[in-house]
């Protein structure tokens, strides 16, 4: 057998998997596996520019012609559905095989749907470009639309369709929205902004359900209160798809569990991306990261771990942007409840800011809001602080 | 050749965003003591490279942090796919000037 590694997930952590095999020299064959028919795209656009129609699907490729060069066995519109490591195999849903001596796990995550609204037209999740453009044809239609959850991207949701004109209502089960990302006090400032936009943030609301035959007419909230609704976008937060592995003796916790360097439980297998539940040493507990920024990096220390290499590189802090109604928000750090906020530079009211995070007195976290200058001078500063990998 | 401040007004590691009397918005950057002129606009999306954190002789986008060479207007890796622009720079009478236009030697 040709020495070959087999990258399951072609997005953004298999593709850039398969780029840091190849600027590692590594010169076995590289399989790539995906499911979706469409070669590796950008998925950040899909709430934003895409959704918007500003964006074209060329707009959103991943891939460049500098890839023609890594001379990758792509396998798309493939389904991987197991693992086996004894025999080193990744079984695939035609029924054949692609044998590897290291595979990466890059599988992501799906949306989380509301059950029972399965056959609902006008439901929508938004994760592929397929969910993409099943929801913009919904929007350019017009009407009212509730997004279900204030998490991001329910919040792009609902910034993007006021954009397009419709009448737009955000329901949220917690108190404050973004709570668990940027703590209370944060979240509140960032949820202020549906306001200005014309957006309804109704919090503290649980739906009781959908109401509808066939189409989805108006939403019902806990409190009996119904909501008019001519789509539904239901942005609930994602679950790893790592089904596929149950029997192949990785272990699964929350995602695929791998240490800080990526590593699981089995040799030769690393796991990398929105799928992977890794060990951080920040935060003193394994933690699925659902960024784009570390979904591009991360798989530079998998490969390093696969190949046995140095990874050289000093891990990132956690880093994620969103934008909602033309805002940048960005967000560097680990933080925890208890920290404390301090806001450096502008101010909440006037929606350009700098806030500082806390704990014991030293930075572990900062927040911008159009504030990328001295935002940008923050994550570097919490970079430096960060201990380098064991 | 548009002035663009005097040398000392320009420290290392520091940029300035240039708008007049300029087509497109330039950044202009302070390398240890070598001038270095590129688009101020990133060609992901429309970030200020002048924003941006220097590292070495390349500026990370202070938005998805891609990196530009600042010789060869590269980019080192994703998001961005397409080099900006860069311009050429030369010091006269402790003045720093660009060159809109004239493309920075070596570059891409
Ligand atoms: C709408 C949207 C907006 C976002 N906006 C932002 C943002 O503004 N900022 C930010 O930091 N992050 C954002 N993110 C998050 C970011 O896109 C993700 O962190 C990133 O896509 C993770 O990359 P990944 O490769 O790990 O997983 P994914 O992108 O989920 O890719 C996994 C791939 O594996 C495939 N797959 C799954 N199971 C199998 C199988 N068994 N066999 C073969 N293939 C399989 C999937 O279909 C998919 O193609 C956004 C995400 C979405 C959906
Ligand atoms: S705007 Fe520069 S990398 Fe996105």
């Amino acid at each position: 057998m040709t020495a070959t590694v087999a990258v399951v997930g072609a997005s953004l952590a298999g593709l850039s998997a398969a780029r840091a095999l190849r600027a590692r020299s590594y010169d076995g064959r590289v399989v790539v596996i995906g499911d979706e028919a469409h070669a590796p795209y950008d998925r950040p656009p899909l709430s934003k520019e895409f959704l918007a129609g500003t964006y074209t699907r060329e707009d959103l490729a991943l891939g460049t012609a500098a890839d023609e060069a890594l001379d990758l066995d792509w396998r798309l519109g493939t389904t991987a559905v197991g693992l086996d490591r004894g025999r080193r195999a990744v079984r695939l849903a035609d029924g054949s095989e692609v044998r590897a001596d290291g595979v990466v796990l890059a599988t992501g995550a799906r949306a989380r749907r509301l059950p029972g609204t399965e056959g609902l037209a006008g439901v929508h999740v938004l994760r592929s470009l397929d969910d993409a453009v099943a929801l913009r044809a919904d929007l350019l239609a017009g009407g009212h639309l509730v997004v279900i959850g204030a998490g991001f991207i329910g919040a792009e949701v609902a910034s993007t369709a006021r954009g397009l004109g419709l009448d737009v209502t955000v329901v949220e089960t917690q108190p404050v929205p973004l709570a668990g990302p940027l703590g209370a006090r944060m979240g509140a400032v960032c949820a202020e902004v549906h306001a200005d936009h014309g957006t309804r943030l109704l919090s503290g609301t649980g739906v009781a359900r959908l109401v509808g035959t066939g189409r989805v007419e108006a939403v019902e909230l806990a409190d009996g209160r119904r909501l008019p609704a001519d789509v539904v976008v239901v942005g609930i937060g994602a679950v790893p798809n790592v089904e596929w592995l149950a029997d192949s003796g990785v272990t699964l916790q929350g995602g695929v569990l791998t240490d800080a360097r990526c590593a699981t439980d089995v040799p030769g297998v690393v796991a990398v991306g929105d799928c992977a539940s890794s060990w951080s040493p920040e935060a003193g507990r394994a933690v699925r990261v659902e960024h784009w920024t570390h979904a591009l990096e991360q798989p530079t220390t998998a490969v390093a771990t696969l190949l046995g290499t140095d990874p050289g590189t000093r891990p990132a802090v956690p880093y994620f942007w969103s934008e909602q109604y033309g805002h940048r928000i960005q967000f560097a750090g680990t933080r925890g409840d208890g920290d404390d906020v301090r806001v450096v530079e502008g101010s909440c009211a006037d929606r350009s800011f700098l806030a500082v995070y806390e704990r014991d007195g030293r930075p572990v976290a900062v927040l911008g809001v159009d504030q990328p200058r001295l935002f940008t001078r923050w994550r570097r500063q919490l970079r430096s602080a960060e201990p380098a990998l064991p | 050749m548009v002035p663009v401040c005097p040398t000392d007004a320009l420290p290392p590691g520091e940029a300035i965003r240039v708008t007049a009397d300029v087509p497109a918005p330039v950044a202009v950057f302070n390398v240890d003591g070598e001038f270095y002129a590129i688009d101020d606009t990133c060609t992901h999306q429309d970030a200020s490279l002048a924003d941006g954190w220097l590292e070495g002789c390349a500026v990370e986008c202070p938005l998805h942090a891609s990196c530009f060479d600042l010789r060869t207007g590269m980019p080192s890796g994703p998001p961005a796919k397409t080099p900006v622009r860069t311009h050429a720079v030369t010091v006269v009478d402790g003045v720093v000037h660009l060159q809109v236009g004239v493309a920075a030697e070596g570059a891409a």
